[in-house]
C-alpha cells in the first residue's frame, strides 16, 4: 500500500502519465471533432498508424520534425477526406467505411514501409523529439519534471485541447459544427453547407487523430514498427463517449488512462511474480470497456450521429 | 439541381455485377501500387494468376485458405444482417482455437466420432460467449458492441498469449509458446492426399446453404431481418429484439469460433499466437463483398483467398511486399461501398419548375 502511495507522489509517474495519454490527447480529440459534426469515424485506428509511418519517414527522408508533423497531418486529412466523400454527400455505413479505412490506411502504410525499406532487420532509426529544457521552468520542483520535461508534441496536445474547445463552444464555426452534429436541417435551412461542415469537421480530426499516431514514432520512440499502434485508436472512440463528447472531460479522460497505464506497469515491477504479466497489459483495453459501461447510458450523444443527410431530402 | 433520390428496388444485374466490378476495379488499382514498387505491371498478374490456378497444389492452397474466411463471413454477414456489429470475430476465432486444443490434445481420448464432435461444438460455444459477453453489454448497459468488440480482440489475444504461456503450453514445445497437438482421432480428415486442404471446406459450404436457407425461408431469419431493417417496428410488430439479437450473436460468434477449430483441427493441428492473418477482420470484407448473402459469401472468400494466395506467391517470385493483398482487399471494401451506394440511390437532375409544381 505504501507502494502505491509513493508511485503515485513520483514526479516519473506523473511524467510518465501525461507521455503516455499525449496521443490519446491527440486521437480523442480528432474523434470528438467527427463525431460533434455527426460522423463516426472508426478509420482512427489506421489513421493512427498511417500518421505513425508518414511522420516517421518524412524525417527519414529528411523533411526535419516540424515537416514530419505537417506530413503526417495531411496523410491524416487525406484518410479524412475519404471517409468524408463516403459518409457524407454518399452517406454511405460509417461503421464500414471507417473500419475499410482503416484496413485502407494500414495497408498502404505498412506496403510503403516494406517497398521503400525491403530487406532490414532492424528498422532505422531517426532523431525523435527532445524533451524540452525550459530555463527555470524545468528546474521547479514536480512540476519542473512531470510538465516542463515533455517533449514539443506533448505541448501540442495540451494546446490542442484549448483550441478544440474554443472553436467548438467560442466561435460561430464551432457552433455550426455543432448544430450539423445535432440537427443538419437547421443548419441547411441557415444556408450553411452541411456537406462543407461535416468534411471539414472529418478531415480537421483525422489530421489530429494521425498526430497521435506521428508521436509514437517522432517522440515516445524513434522508429516504426508493425503493431505499434496496437488498439490505442479503438481506445479512443471508447474514452469519447466516456468523455461525453467535451474535449476537457476527452482530456480528463486520457489523462486518467495513461495515470492507470503508468500505474500498472509500475505495479507489475513491484507484484510481478505473483500475477502473470498479461494481466496488466490487457488492463487498457479493460478499462476502456468498464468506462463505456459507466458512461454509455448517459453520454451526451450528437443527436445526428451515424445519421446521413441529404440536400433536398426531409 | 441535382438531387440524390432512392431506387425502388436495385435490379438483380446490379446486386451481382458491383461485386464483381469491384473486385475488377480493386485488382487494376493495383497497378498503381505495383507501379511505386518497380515491378514489371504484366508479369505481376500472370504470377498472381498462376499463384491460385498454376496447379492443383496453387488451387488447393486458395481453397484452404478460403475455409476460414467463409465462417468469419458468415459470421459477419449474419450479424450485420440484423444491425449487430461484431467486429470481434478474430477474438472469436482464437476463442474457439482455445477451447479445441483445450479438448482435443488429451483430455478426452474418445474415437473420431465422438471427440471431433465434441471439439467442433466446445469450440463453437467459446466462440459464441465472445460474442454474447459484448451484446449483453450492449443490451444491459447501452455500450457500443462496434468498440467493445474491437477491445476484447485485443483482450482474448492476449489471453491467448498468457494460455500459451501457461495453461495451455506444450510440455514438449522446447519452450515456444504453443500448445501441445490436437490427438489424431480429433483432426478433420483430409480432403485431398498430400494436400493441406481439409474437411473444414466441406462443414463451411454447408454451413453456408443452411445460413441461406435459415435467413430466407425461416421465421428465425425474417426476424433477424426485420431486426436489421427497423428495430423500432420489429418491436412493435411483436418481434423480441433483444432475443433476437441474442440469438444472432450466438450463432455470428459460433461460427467465428468455428474458423478457429477449423484452423487448428483441419490445418495446423496445434495452436499459437500467429494462427489467423486477421481473418476475423477480412470476414468483414468477404461479407461486404457478398452483399451479406451466405451463399454468396461463398464465392467471395474464394475471391479474397485467391488474392491472398496469389499475392503471397507473386511476392515470392517478384519481392513486391505480400502487403499488396491487403492493400486489394481494402480497396475492394471501398468499391463495393460505393456501388451499393449506387444500387441504392441514383443521383437526378431535376428541373426548377417541375420541382415548383409537384
Amino acid at each position: 500500500m505504501m507502494d502505491i502511495l509513493q508511485i503515485l507522489f513520483s514526479e516519473s509517474f506523473w511524467a510518465a502519465s501525461l507521455r503516455i495519454a499525449t496521443p490519446l490527447i491527440f486521437g480523442v480529440l480528432g474523434a470528438l471533432l467527427c463525431e460533434k459534426s455527426g460522423v463516426l469515424n472508426l478509420g482512427i485506428e489506421g489513421i493512427f498508424v498511417a500518421g505513425a509511418m508518414a511522420g516517421w519517414m518524412a524525417v527519414w527522408l529528411g523533411l526535419g520534425l516540424w515537416g514530419g508533423v505537417i506530413v503526417a497531418a495531411c496523410a491524416g486529412a487525406f484518410f479524412g477526406l475519404v471517409h468524408a466523400i463516403l459518409t457524407v454527400p454518399l452517406g454511405l455505413s460509417q461503421h464500414v467505411s471507417g473500419l475499410g479505412i482503416t484496413m485502407f490506411a494500414t495497408s498502404v502504410s505498412y506496403f510503403t514501409y516494406r517497398t521503400a525499406l525491403p530487406n532490414v532487420s532492424s528498422p532505422p532509426r531517426i532523431e525523435p523529439f527532445q524533451a524540452l529544457d525550459i530555463p527555470l521552468l524545468s528546474d521547479l520542483p514536480f512540476f519542473g519534471t512531470v510538465l516542463f520535461q515533455q517533449t514539443a508534441l506533448t505541448w501540442l496536445a495540451l494546446l490542442m485541447v484549448i483550441v478544440v474547445w474554443y472553436v467548438l463552444y467560442r466561435t460561430p464555426l464551432g457552433m455550426a459544427i455543432q448544430a450539423v452534429g445535432d440537427n443538419p436541417d437547421s443548419v441547411d435551412a441557415q444556408g450553411l453547407s452541411v456537406y462543407g461542415l461535416r468534411i471539414g469537421a472529418v478531415m480537421a480530426g483525422s489530421a489530429l487523430m494521425a498526430l497521435g499516431g506521428a508521436f509514437l514514432t517522432m517522440s515516445a520512440f524513434d522508429a516504426f514498427f508493425f503493431g505499434m499502434v496496437n488498439g490505442r485508436g479503438w481506445i479512443c472512440i471508447a474514452l469519447v463517449i466516456f468523455a461525453s463528447w467535451r474535449p476537457g472531460k476527452a482530456l480528463l479522460g486520457a489523462l486518467l488512462f495513461g495515470a492507470f497505464d503508468a500505474l500498472q506497469v509500475r505495479l507489475q515491477t513491484e507484484v510481478g511474480a505473483l500475477v502473470p504479466g498479461q494481466v496488466f497489459l490487457m488492463a487498457p483495453y479493460i478499462l476502456s470497456i468498464i468506462a463505456l459501461m459507466i458512461a454509455a447510458r448517459r453520454a451526451d450523444y450528437p443527436r445526428a450521429l451515424l445519421t446521413p443527410w441529404f440536400k433536398g431530402q426531409r | 439541381m441535382i438531387r440524390i433520390e432512392p431506387r425502388q428496388a436495385p435490379s438483380r444485374l446490379m446486386t451481382l455485377g458491383i461485386p464483381v466490378l469491384s473486385a475488377v476495379i480493386a485488382l487494376a488499382l493495383a497497378t498503381i501500387p505495383l507501379a511505386f514498387a518497380g515491378a514489371s505491371i504484366g508479369q505481376a498478374y500472370v504470377e498472381m494468376f498462376k499463384g491460385v490456378f498454376g496447379s492443383v497444389f496453387a488451387f488447393t492452397e486458395m481453397l484452404t485458405r478460403a475455409t476460414p474466411l467463409i465462417f468469419t463471413g458468415l459470421a459477419a454477414a449474419l450479424a450485420f444482417r440484423a444491425r449487430l456489429w461484431n467486429i470481434g470475430a478474430e477474438g472469436q476465432l482464437y476463442l474457439g482455437a482455445m477451447a479445441a486444443v483445450a479438448v482435443g490434445s488429451g483430455a478426452f481420448d474418445l474415437p473420431a466420432i465422438f471427440l471431433i464432435p465434441v471439439i467442433v461444438i466446445l469450440g463453437c460455444a467459446a466462440g459464441a460467449v465472445g460474442m454474447v459477453v459484448p451484446t449483453v453489454l450492449k443490451s444491459r448497459f447501452g455500450a457500443d458492441e462496434v468498440v467493445t468488440t474491437l477491445l476484447l480482440n485485443f483482450i482474448i489475444l492476449i489471453f491467448l498469449q498468457m494460455m500459451l504461456e501457461g495453461a495451455l503450453k506444450d510440455p514438449m514445445g522446447l519452450g515456444w509458446p504453443q500448445s501441445p497437438p490436437i490427438l489424431d482421432q480429433g483432426m478433420l480428415p483430409p480432403l485431398m492426399d498430400r494436400m493441406r486442404v481439409h474437411s473444414g471446406l466441406i462443414i463451411a459450404l454447408v454451413v453456408a446453404v443452411i445460413a441461406q436457407f435459415m435467413l430466407v425461408r425461416s421465421v428465425w431469419g425474417f426476424k433477424l431481418r426485420a431486426v436489421g431493417e427497423n428495430a423500432a417496428a420489429a418491436g412493435h410488430a411483436g418481434i423480441g429484439v433483444n432475443r433476437s439479437l441474442m440469438s444472432v450473436a450466438i450463432v455470428s460468434g459460433a461460427l467465428a469460433g468455428m474458423a478457429g477449430v477449423s484452423e487448428v483441427a483441419g490445418l495446423k493441428g496445434y495452436l499459437t499466437a500467429d494462427i489467423s492473418p486477421g481473418f476475423g477482420y477480412t470476414g468483414i470484407v468477404v461479407a461486404m463483398l457478398a452483399g451479406l448473402s451466405p451463399i454468396g459469401v461463398v464465392i467471395s472468400a474464394m475471391f479474397i483467398a485467391s488474392v491472398f494466395v496469389g499475392a503471397d506467391s507473386m511476392s515470392r517470385a517478384m519481392g513486391v511486399s505480400s502487403y499488396l493483398a491487403d492493400l486489394v482487399v481494402s480497396i475492394s471494401l471501398l468499391c463495393v461501398l460505393i456501388g451499393g451506394f449506387s444500387a441504392r440511390y441514383r443521383i437526378t437532375r431535376i428541373n426548377r419548375q417541375r420541382e415548383q409544381s409537384a
